[in-house]
């Protein structure tokens, strides 16, 4: 039994503790808005927080979660900064298929809730790990300046 | 908002069934124009229980003034639940923010209307329903404002409708659609169904926000691999790593230990690991044995296929186009170039892999996927199931990228599944890993190209012999009937076989070896390698003339060409000619039609390190008549995107009839850090619409391989760039 802090409630799901954190939220707690991309941390779709930090749940056993906060794209709503990147998310119309965006949007409120006003420089560094296959990265580019900008 | 995520839960399957199979009293069929003249066909369906009104294939009003409408395209991304809603509300005019979208299920009436089977692909989904959804759109008007007109005692000529209401002659008294649906629903069809002047359109031109954004930002869109049915179980299959291997054996002791397994089973493509979620059956999938029959295509390498293809392009291949002769053209020359080309095998890897979820009962089917091709995937998945058609039903949900790899002419991962279904007996999602995905072939075929080009007198071209070698992609499929004439599949050739140049003497022959690794159209088709190599060899030529790229190409176009006017605004917009690029970069331009698009590309490149680094593009589009112009934009940043991926790094390579490569760390796409500024120009036009999906592709790899020749003086012939050394 491993007992955690999901989008602000306690949870505890029974399950073996290698397991990645990614399908204990996509087949155990059906928490579907984290995205399976590659299953070896190498383009980011299954972002989610962890203790506030972005980590990559396909490499993250839900062991090493035990006792800590874990935020999924389906809270991060509930955040200040995180409503901040939807709405800026919404104004620039970021998403085409939409399958990679749960990832970006997790790492972009990671990355504006450590650095409020991010330059140029620092958003690529934070984001370029998370690939997008349609192209949106100006976009989203674009997005997170508008979400510091609006004071998040 | 959109309905689409109620539209995918399984406890709305049997209200969906009621709705889309039995209908709702009445269903408006839309045929293709004959002669001209707009055909309707009406069909009387089982009346049903549905309170929507009117039934009509793509449009539900209900009471309380919601419309819903249904859109028979595929969102892969590129925007068709905005752009054909956009074309049925230009001439019905409800409220847009009361608009909600659902998937269409699988019925002849949501054919495509030139292809005849419901499919989303060939950069069509808006020039083929500009007619149709705007004429969708018109029909319901008329009848809802004949509803109101009959109710009032007034003519219907005297009333008018705007923004979801009918209004009286009186100009005061106004009744709501949905307040006149019932009886609408109950009019027979107008006989004519007059379209609005352009100049009065009201949505059409205008950016409207995307309608898919609100669920994409917040994780509640619905794709393929989120569907969850109460008595699923997940699979993994094994397949031959070899294409064309058989199953010899397989040893499933390790596999059935894994906690969470439910069984294994063989089925046609491999062994089926089935278990309680992903990660299970990942772990017990890795565990089994399996030995393989992997036949004439363990033999198959690159070098041996480089090997075959240059010497094929050395002999008489299909004539795909004869114009003047070549012969005397290259022999009268003042100066001649001989290149050759070769660009690899391309996997789409769309960010969501592949996956189906399929319900098989014995009397019954019914798929949830994320697919580009419903009617072929029904049939195949009837033949699949041992059912009729009729049996089953297709559920598309949202795709997490498509690129052509979701339309599959065999139905492959659609077949796969039900047999998968078929043999675990429950409810399955069979889900294709990464390294399944990159390694499950139906690439976009590697090509080898060979132009012997010749400038004459005055720097003009005179002859231009063009051999491509490279499998068909429509050879064995259903389309093989329409495409391949006389050996030449025209996808192989396209953009190849009608440059745009006036060139006296022209020859372009084609070669279409058979091998077992599986091709397939990927974004842009045959554009995406034609592009790179004619205008790359038009910019050889150029230089070989001692002329400027843009003048060179401008000197060839006739007066008419639509190439003209994209290629100066493209030009213009980049500075060319005007601004000198920054020390270390140089400018390179291409210009390519496609889907019956013209896009020009003007980009700014560099070396560090030796590294291929593209700084911005400068992109000019005409795309006829824009529907939502930065619904346009995006799909050209997306096609630049795409086709910069591939030019800078993707390769597909095979050993031991192997593909080599497995994951994003060897088959890397475009990250943010090498993302270039682009800017996107339309020119304006009242042209019907044409493509926007695929055309920004194919010019990108060209551009950037001139700007490379115009920084270091060499000419880059093969793709992708990371192969080469440029420093």
């Amino acid at each position: 039994m491993i007992a955690f802090t999901l989008n602000g409630r306690p949870t505890t799901v029974e399950a073996d503790p290698g397991t990645p954190l990614l399908w204990v939220l996509r087949d155990q707690l059906q928490l579907t808005g984290t995205k399976y991309g590659c299953g070896i941390a190498q383009c980011g779709a299954c972002t989610v927080h962890l203790d506030g930090r972005a980590v990559r749940s396909c490499v993250t056993p839900v062991s090493m979660v035990s006792g800590k906060r874990v935020t999924t794209i389906e809270g991060i709503g509930e955040t200040p900064v995180g409503r901040a990147i939807q709405r800026a998310w919404q104004e620039v119309d970021v998403p085409q298929c939409g399958y990679c965006q749960s990832g970006q949007i997790m790492v972009a409120a990671a990355l504006l809730a450590e650095h409020p006003r991010p330059s140029e420089a620092q958003i690529v560094a934070a984001m370029d790990g998370i690939l997008c296959r349609c192209g949106t990265y100006n976009r989203i580019r674009k997005a997170i300046l508008e979400a510091a900008a609006g004071g998040a | 908002m959109i309905s689409l995520n109620e539209l995918q839960r399984p406890a709305r399957r049997k209200f969906l069934r009621d709705l889309a199979v039995l209908g709702g009293g009445l269903v408006i069929g839309f045929r293709l124009p004959e002669k001209g003249g707009r055909a309707w066909a009406v069909e009387e369906a089982a009346a049903g229980a549905a309170k929507v009104y009117p039934p009509n294939a793509f449009i539900r009003i209900a009471p309380d003034d919601s419309v819903t409408l249904i859109v028979n395209k595929s969102e892969m991304g590129q925007g068709v639940y905005t752009s054909l809603p956009m074309l049925i509300n230009e001439e019905l005019d409800a409220p847009w923010e009361r608009i909600r979208i659902e998937p269409a299920p699988v019925a002849a009436v949501y054919n495509h209307t030139q292809f005849g089977l419901q499919l989303t692909g060939g950069s069509t989904s808006v020039s083929s329903s500009w007619e149709q959804l705007r004429g969708v759109g018109a029909s319901a008007r008329i009848l809802l404002v004949q509803a109101a007109a009959q109710r009032w005692g007034v003519p219907a000529t005297a009333c008018k409708a705007e923004n979801g209401r009918i209004f009286h002659p009186d100009g005061r008294t106004s009744l709501s659609y949905g307040e006149v649906a019932e009886e609408a629903g109950k009019l027979p069809l107008p006989n004519e169904v007059p379209l609005k002047d352009p100049k009065d359109f009201k949505w059409i031109g205008k950016s409207l926000k995307r309608l898919d954004t609100p669920e994409k930002i917040t994780g509640k869109a619905v794709f393929g691999i989120d569907v969850r049915l109460p008595d699923m179980v997940t699979v993994l299959v094994a397949r031959s790593h070899v294409f064309g291997g058989k199953l010899k054996r397989f040893d499933a002791t390790e596999t059935l230990k894994v906690p969470g397994v439910v069984g294994v089973y063989e089925v046609p493509t491999g062994v089926a690991v089935a278990a309680n979620g992903f990660w299970p059956a990942k772990t017990a999938r890795d565990l089994l044995q399996t030995e393989w029959d992997e036949g004439e295509g363990a033999a198959l390498s690159t070098a041996k296929l480089r090997e075959e293809y240059f010497a094929l392009a050395r002999t008489p291949g299909a004539v795909a186009c004869r114009d003047g002769d070549v012969a005397a053209g290259l022999k009268a020359a003042v100066k001649t170039v001989r290149a050759e080309y070769e660009v690899p095998y391309l996997a789409h890897a769309p960010m969501e892999p592949l996956n189906v979820t399929v319900d098989l009962r014995p009397d019954h089917c019914t798929i949830w996927t994320g697919t580009q091709s419903q009617t072929l995937d029904r049939m195949a998945a009837a033949t699949a199931a041992g059912l009729q058609p009729e049996e089953v039903e297709i559920y598309t949900t949202y795709l997490g990228g498509g690129f052509g790899r979701r339309a599959n002419p065999h139905a492959d991962f659609v077949t796969e599944a039900v047999q998968v279904a078929k043999a675990v007996g429950r409810p399955v999602q069979v889900i294709w890993t990464r390294e399944d995905d990159l390694r499950g072939g139906y690439y976009r075929p590697m090509w080898v190209d060979v132009i012997e080009a010749a400038i004459g007198k005055g720097g003009k071209p005179v002859a231009w012999k063009h051999t491509i070698v490279g499998q068909s992609i429509m050879e064995g499929t259903p389309m093989a009937a329409a495409m391949i004439k006389d050996g030449v599949d025209a996808s192989s050739v396209e953009g190849a076989a009608n440059l745009p140049y006036f060139i006296p003497n022209i020859q372009v022959e084609l070669h279409s070896p058979k091998h077992p690794v599986p091709v397939q159209w990927w974004r842009s088709v045959g554009h995406s390698h034609t592009a790179f190599v004619v205008e790359t060899m038009i910019d050889e030529l150029a230089h070989l003339a001692r002329q400027d790229p843009v003048k060179f190409r401008l000197s060839l176009l006739p007066r008419t060409s639509r190439h003209r006017a994209v290629l100066q605004l493209a030009a213009q917009k980049a500075g060319w000619g005007k601004t000198k690029p920054a020390p270390g970069h140089a400018f390179g331009v291409a210009v390519h039609e496609s889907f019956g698009s013209v896009v020009a590309e003007v980009a700014e490149v560099s070396l560090e390190n030796g590294q291929v680094r593209v700084y911005r593009v400068v992109a000019a589009v005409d795309c006829g008549r824009v529907i939502n112009p930065d619904g346009v934009v995006q799909q050209i940043e997306g096609g630049i995107v795409y086709g910069l991926a591939a030019a800078l790094h993707g390769e597909i390579t095979l050993e031991g009839g192997r593909p080599v490569q497995s994951n994003f760390h060897d088959y890397p796409i475009l990250r943010h850090s090498e993302m270039p500024r682009v800017e996107v120009y339309l020119v304006p036009s009242e042209a019907p619409p044409s493509g926007v999906g695929e055309p920004g592709t194919p010019p990108i790899a060209p551009a950037v391989a001139n700007a490379l020749f115009a920084l270091t003086g060499k000419r880059v012939r093969r793709l992708p760039f990371a192969r080469e050394n440029l420093a």
